[in-house]
């Protein structure tokens, strides 16, 4: 009675540990919620089907030789002087030579449409967004809107997003698996990536470039609304919040990752630039 | 006064940064872990010194060692330091993986500034201290035999450069005690590493410790250049080179190539922090893009510095465990140059990411991918060896057939990150570390354990443990599976690398496989350790001394286990490309000379530890600001140069007669040993002398 109480638990115990470990990967691109990580999946897929023709003889023949021909098997033909064929130097040569020149315009094609600098074909005028890397924590500037976030993008479904990135700080990267593949941020440099959700949810996004001691708390959620609400989101904000004033400014740059994010109702002009030119300044 | 007087002296240093005054402050698990290091150092230490000294070896350890020019102990001198760094950098990845599976939704034991450390410490180690001594160390021991030469071109050279490894590595250990290592990674990137980001002693260790390692490294591949072009024995054409011997030539001239772009970076790196330059920092016109190019300029060719040797390794042991020639030798060695040549060609694969435009990641992209071609026709050539061959599974061939099953994987994933889009997913996240591992674990760690197990004979003269080899052997690959699969998969999933927190619940089930797999890892280098125990133990049964414990095919086998200082009596000449596999079908495996004639050898020399134990402490005095040290240093260093070039009476003379002696003692032993078959070559009755069959 007990011991099968106790195995069921095991059990319990066991299954949920194996489903949480299956969570995992719908944290990942498999389970994209954008068209760039879309078209990225899209692209792995076919890489996956066509790396079986490539690991697949190797994973077959190494066993399979080394068994047939091993010292105590004496039914084989022994030719310990033979280690040429033209046949089989084709066979090595060609078919490999081949699926890299197939793969070769799939990499030039994809590389050119997944281009993070390319605008997304749309209707809709691209919403711009400015990103800063800080340490350890990323403000999320809305030009347009007059607004911004610490560690929380609010994006509309279904429009283009333009980022600009840049760092206040270290190098960074910015990556939203289930959106789009990452971009370095640097200091005085400005990069850009372009993304759209295609759902609204709740999608986390990180820094994968490691930059001190907070470096594993840098991460932010970004929040893909429908439009409507993502309108109502931007003039509640813009009421509720606290001004990214003089107050507020020098506290961005300390090195620290806030509990919650943190919105400002309203930024100073031309924020972006002006920390594009701060950060390549000599530092006192 | 006092103010005045200790700043100059001791720099920077001050009681803080003994870890063990930081635990006793602040006596948390981390710091206390930090302060067990440290005692481990000194204790290790203390003990190596103690029992040299009881055992009353200082003295034959200094003249037949330490100060030898002699290229075979060289190389063996490197792979103990090898197994030495790897056995610490190893602790250092059980201890991350322990962390991270600990650190679900929860700090963990470790804290975020002594994690950083750990992966950074562990990376230049693997690289630098593990991976690089290993290969060159066997190398140097096996490179000359096979082309039946006596020594290297500059054995005063070598000697120096292992002294430089080893006195980086040293730096490595003394960091461990006295202050904190940098934890800006193996890579070291700035800005993060400039004095504005980083203002402590790691990064100047991290940059000390990588440029004496470099700078030894890029002697290292003059020396074995020179000597593969110059000192081959009569016959011995290019293309009968074993191609263990092709792959030290290519893996020579990428380091000749390779190593400087790091020296530089360091060096430029060092400027900013010492002299204040403006190389790459945020301000005043610094680009650190300009730092990751020359890294990674240096870095990938680095990949094919470590992974060629491992693929001459492989190509020895497939045939020599198949029985069989070597299958498509002259693809082999077009592949190995084309290799070589391409490793030049990607090295902007590492940063993708970077921002630039569309075309450029583009043909890197199908650049890196082109590698993928010559290195497949590799692994088909091996296949192609087995086939029709007489495959004997020892531990060798073991680790051979792991590595090509396996290596294959790393392949796959080596091309999704070749892949620009695809790269952009899984860049700097767990799914990397995965493809890397996957390509160093089995690719080079389990060649240079093949390359241990099957040169170790004809080094000490008696076979290694092979039952505790196979096990050791399926930890090695049991725990590389383990640990490194669940990677892929939190890679894919987003999960950046260098992370010393986890927030997401799901994650928790592959770290602890991850971390399981870690900790039979380990084991699996403890195993290691008691195989070797083991065979000391029980060496006088497991004695190869006629030199031939597994039918050889190349000169290095030709000669008496443990081989005299001297390699051969009379330089030999070659008429084909497998010389004493041929030599004992036609009957004739050990022809005496002519002739006994004297052989000069060169003289141990006190330059090599000086330079290496003098440049550390340089190193050390730039760290702490001990200007002194510094100064006192370079001066040394210099002076130990000059002194040098004074001295005439370098060679010395082994007279023909000792020669001999030696020579007819080896050939009577062996003509009392019976030749025996390849089914029992791993018992007991395996004396050296490989019974003729085919």
């Amino acid at each position: 009675m007990n011991a099968s109480r106790g195995k069921s638990a095991c059990f319990a115990l066991l299954s949920a540990f194996l489903l949480s470990g299956c969570n995992a990967v719908k944290l990942g691109v498999m389970n994209h919620a954008g068209p760039i990580a879309a078209s990225q999946w899209r692209l792995y897929s076919i890489v996956a089907v066509v790396l079986i023709f490539v690991a697949g003889p190797v994973l077959l023949l190494t066993p399979l030789i080394a068994w047939h021909y091993r010292l105590s098997n004496k039914h084989n033909a022994f030719r310990p002087n033979w280690g040429f064929s033209w046949t089989l130097e084709g066979f090595i040569w060609i078919p490999p030579t081949a699926i890299v020149i197939g793969l070769a315009f799939l990499v030039w094609s994809y590389t050119h449409a997944l281009d993070p600098y390319r605008p997304l074909v749309s209707a809709q005028a691209p919403l711009e967004v400015q990103a800063v890397g800080l340490d350890w924590k990323w403000l999320f500037i809305e030009p347009d809107q007059r607004f911004a976030a610490v560690n929380l993008l609010v994006i509309p479904v279904n429009r283009p997003v333009h980022i600009s990135l840049t760092s206040g700080t270290v190098m960074q990267s910015l990556l939203i698996p289930q959106l789009s593949g990452q971009i370095y941020a640097m200091a005085g440099m400005t990069t850009h990536l372009n993304l759209a959700a295609s759902r609204p949810g709740v999608y986390r996004g990180e820094n994968t470039q490691f930059n001190g001691a907070g470096f594993q708390n840098e991460k932010f959620n970004v929040v893909a609304l429908p439009p409507a609400d993502y309108d109502r989101w931007v003039e509640q904000a813009r009421a509720s919040g606290h001004p990214l004033d003089a107050a507020a400014y020098p506290a961005l740059f300390r090195q620290s990752s806030p509990p919650q994010p943190i919105v400002f109702s309203s930024i100073p002009q031309d924020l972006f630039q002006r920390i594009l030119v701060q950060s390549t300044e000599p530092r006192s | 006064m006092t103010e005045g007087v200790w700043p100059a002296v001791l720099g920077r240093f001050v009681w803080h940064s003994l870890p063990f005054v930081r635990a006793w402050e602040n006596p948390t698990a981390s710091e206390i872990i930090g302060a067990g290091a440290a005692s481990i150092v000194i204790f290790g230490a203390v003990l190596v010194v103690a029992l040299i000294t009881r055992l009353g070896k200082w003295r034959s350890l200094w003249s037949e060692w330490l100060t030898s020019l002699d290229h075979k102990k060289i190389g063996i001198m490197y792979i103990v330091l090898a197994f030495v760094m790897l056995t610490r950098a190893l602790i250092e990845a059980v201890l991350m993986r322990m962390q991270q599976a600990a650190a679900v939704g929860s700090p963990g034991f470790l804290a975020p500034n002594h994690f950083a450390q750990l992966f950074s410490t562990h990376g230049s180690i693997m690289i630098f201290f593990m991976a690089m001594p290993f290969l060159v160390g066997l190398i140097n021991y096996v490179m000359p035999l096979q082309i039946g030469s006596r020594d290297v071109a500059f054995p005063l050279l070598n000697s120096i450069s292992l002294w430089l490894t080893g006195g980086a590595a040293g730096l490595m250990m003394v960091s461990l005690v006295i202050g904190e290592f940098s934890t800006g990674g193996w890579s070291g990137y700035p800005p993060y590493t400039e004095l504005a980001f980083s203002p402590g002693v790691g990064p100047d260790y991290w940059i000390w410790a990588v440029t004496l390692g470099s700078v030894g490294s890029t002697l290292t591949g003059i020396n074995f250049a020179v000597t593969i072009y110059k000192m081959r024995c009569d016959g011995m054409h290019l293309m009968r080179m074993p191609l263990f011997v092709w792959t030290a030539l290519c893996t020579s001239i990428l380091m000749i190539f390779a190593m400087p772009p790091l020296t530089v970076a360091t060096a430029l790196l060092a400027l900013d922090r010492y002299l204040g330059f403006h190389f790459f920092t945020n301000d005043l016109g610094g680009n650190m893009m300009n730092y990751a190019n020359l890294f990674w300029l240096f870095g990938h060719p680095e990949v094919y510095i470590l992974i060629l040797p491992a693929f001459g390794v492989y190509s020895e042991v497939v045939a020599t465990f198949s029985s069989k020639e070597l299958y498509g030798y002259t693809s082999l060695v077009l592949a190995t140059a084309a290799i070589a040549l391409l490793s030049f060609t990607v090295w902007v694969h590492h940063f993708f990411t970077m921002g630039q435009n569309a075309n450029i990641n583009a043909a890197f992209g199908i650049a890196t991918m082109a590698i993928g071609v010559p290195t497949g026709v590799k692994i088909y050539d091996w296949i192609w060896t087995m086939f029709r061959g007489e495959v004997r599974f020892s531990v060798p061939m073991l680790y051979s057939l792991a590595f090509m099953m396996t290596f294959v994987l790393g392949g796959l994933t080596g091309i999704i990150l070749a892949i620009p889009p695809l790269d952009y997913l899984v860049h700097n996240t767990l799914f990397l570390v995965a493809h890397f591992h996957n390509m160093l674990i089995p690719g080079l760690l389990y060649a240079m354990l093949a390359g241990y197990h099957y040169w170790f004979p004809k080094a000490f003269g008696f076979r290694l443990d092979e039952k505790w080899g196979r096990i050791s052997f399926g930890c090695w690959v049991a725990g590389f599976y383990l640990a490194f699969m669940p990677l892929y998969v939190l890679g894919a999933a987003g999960m950046a690398r260098r992370t010393q927190e986890v927030f997401e619940p799901a994650f928790r089930p592959w770290l602890y496989v991850a971390g399981a797999g870690a900790l039979v890892l380990f084991c699996a280098l403890a195993f290691l350790f008691v195989q070797l125990w083991v065979s000391i133990r029980d060496r006088d049964a497991n004695r190869v001394f006629a030199g031939d414990p597994w039918d050889g095919r190349g000169l290095e086998w030709s000669i008496s286990a443990p081989p005299p200082e001297y390699n051969y009596a009379a330089l030999p000449r070659v008429h084909g490309r497998d010389p004493f596999y041929e030599a004992k079908r036609k009957g004739n495996p050990y022809p005496p000379p002519a002739s006994y004639d004297d052989i000069e050898l060169p003289k141990n020399s006190k330059t090599g530890p000086v330079i290496g134990v003098v440049g550390a402490a340089t190193a050390f005095g730039l760290v702490w600001h001990m200007w002194w040290l510094a100064v006192i240093g370079v001066l040394a260093i210099g002076a130990t140069v000059i002194a040098r070039s004074f001295a005439r009476d370098v060679r010395r003379i082994i007279p023909a007669a000792e020669i001999e002696r030696t020579e007819r003692r080896w050939l009577r032993a062996e003509a009392e040993i019976t030749p025996i078959p390849r089914a029992v070559e791993t018992t007991p009755a395996n004396r050296g002398l490989a019974e003729v069959s085919g």
